[in-house]
């Protein structure tokens, strides 16, 4: 069953690598949004280091959305789902296998990209090392909580508008906790505030990893059948 | 594979799509070694039923009992499920597909060659799938069965796309199978040419 994992894992992996769609593009479009920004509210150093935090967030979100509608549907479309569905691995760890390839894909190579679009906003020295580490916490939550809106909507031409509209919910607290790590730094909130936004952050994300596939396997068994 | 006598027998099933019958009362019975080809109309629910022996597929209504082989497991994750999708990614080569499919399905992880060689795929094993034709692509995805030993094998058309030739060594395999003790449904258009195969004819008069 291990083995089984961690095939669909490195398939999975493979795959994003040789087609370059998913976790480019994400970061692509986290780019195009960051750059866009100060040309859109203009040179102001000051509001663009205080918004900065909240904006990386918000780009990093939407570029994860973006990303999430292919996360069963191709699989769905080709046959595959049906045959891995057939294999040992329950349906949940097929869900877990998938979401984690995400994360991989997606989730971390935006991560990697924020400190350097932060450079673009003015982003404060000391807010860098609590805005990694809240996304670091807050990534993995996108990608489990994304695949239960992804795997509702397996079977709907084009559903990515769906899937983020049924996810966008479950995506606030992540953002709202995240970015008050981040905040905190920047002297928008005392340290304490920080600390616990931070932990709040670990919790949504741990409660993510297990709400994520159990949702995701129920949504994929009524779809499928 | 296991030796032991594998049997399956389906009673009274009943399958319904879009809250349309497509069929009801449906009994058979199979045991290991023998082989069950499909025939009806289109629509007459020869993929439906194998579907639901697959176990991808809800069953309305009544009973399918396997026996013979793991207890622990389902009659779907005992079984090899070929259907109108090939479930190939263009970009992994068809090595890669087979090696995938042996890992995951059978966690073995070496010896993909010899099913490549069964289909006649060998020496297009480093090639994306992307660049095969239908028939390869078909024969690709048949190499599952030979790559991951199951004892039921569902098959749906499987001679789409194949030339005479691929016809026939899918027929050799199929009675190599059949010879394990190994158990076959096939739904087909096709004459096979099975040896001791049976037939089973779903009904157009479901359907009216």
């Amino acid at each position: 069953m291990t083995r089984a994992f961690f095939a669909l894992l490195a398939r999975d992996l493979r795959l994003a690598v040789r087609l370059g769609g998913g976790g480019g593009m994400a970061v692509f479009f986290f780019l195009v949004v960051i750059s866009l920004l100060p040309f859109g509210i203009g040179p102001d150093r000051e509001l663009l280091a205080k918004v900065a935090p909240g904006m990386l967030w918000v780009a990093l979100l939407l570029a994860a959305l973006l990303t999430l509608d292919r996360l069963f549907q191709a699989d769905y479309e080709d046959g595959s789902l049906d045959l891995l569905t057939m294999g040992l691995l329950p349906l949940e760890l097929i869900v877990v296998a998938k979401a984690l390839g995400h994360w991989l894909t997606t989730g971390l190579p935006l991560v990697v990209a924020a400190p350097l679009l932060g450079l673009m906003l003015n982003l404060p020295g000391e807010a860098y090392p609590p805005l990694i580490l809240a996304m670091l916490a807050g990534t993995p939550a996108l990608s489990f909580l994304g695949a239960i809106g992804a795997a509702l909507t397996v079977g709907v031409r084009r559903g990515g508008l769906l899937a983020s509209l049924l996810v966008m919910p479950f995506y606030v607290p992540v953002l709202i906790f995240g970015v008050g790590a981040a905040d905190a730094a920047t002297g928008g909130f005392a340290g304490e505030a920080g600390r616990q936004s931070l932990l709040l952050l670990g919790a949504v994300a741990l409660a993510s990893l297990v709400l994520g596939p159990l949702g995701g396997a129920a949504a994929l068994r009524a779809n499928l059948r | 594979m296991t030796i032991s006598e594998l049997s399956l027998s389906v009673r009274d099933l009943a399958c319904e799509r879009g809250g349309r019958l497509v069929f009801e009362g449906l009994s058979f019975s199979l045991r290991g070694g023998e082989a069950l080809v499909l025939t009806g109309s289109n629509g007459a629910g020869k993929s439906s039923l194998l579907r639901q022996l697959a176990g991808l597929l809800d069953v309305a209504q009544g009973v399918m009992a396997f026996e013979g082989g793991d207890p622990e497991l389902s009659l779907g994750e005992q079984a090899h499920y070929v259907g109108h999708l090939d479930a190939l990614k263009p970009s992994m080569t068809v090595m890669e597909t087979v090696s995938f499919w042996r890992t995951y399905l059978g966690s073995i992880p070496e010896g993909a060659d010899t099913a490549l060689e069964a289909l006649g795929l060998a020496h297009l094993a480093d090639l994306p799938a992307a660049y095969l034709s239908a028939g390869q692509r078909r024969r690709l995805s048949l190499a599952r069965l030979i790559a991951v030993p199951r004892p039921v094998w569902l098959l749906d058309e499987p001679t789409v796309a194949l030339d005479a030739a691929s016809v026939a060594r899918l027929v050799a395999l199929m009675t190599s199978h059949l010879g394990q003790g190994g158990m076959i449904v096939a739904a087909t258009h096709l004459d096979l040419g099975l040896a001791e195969a049976r037939q089973l004819r779903l009904g157009a008069e479901a359907l009216t």
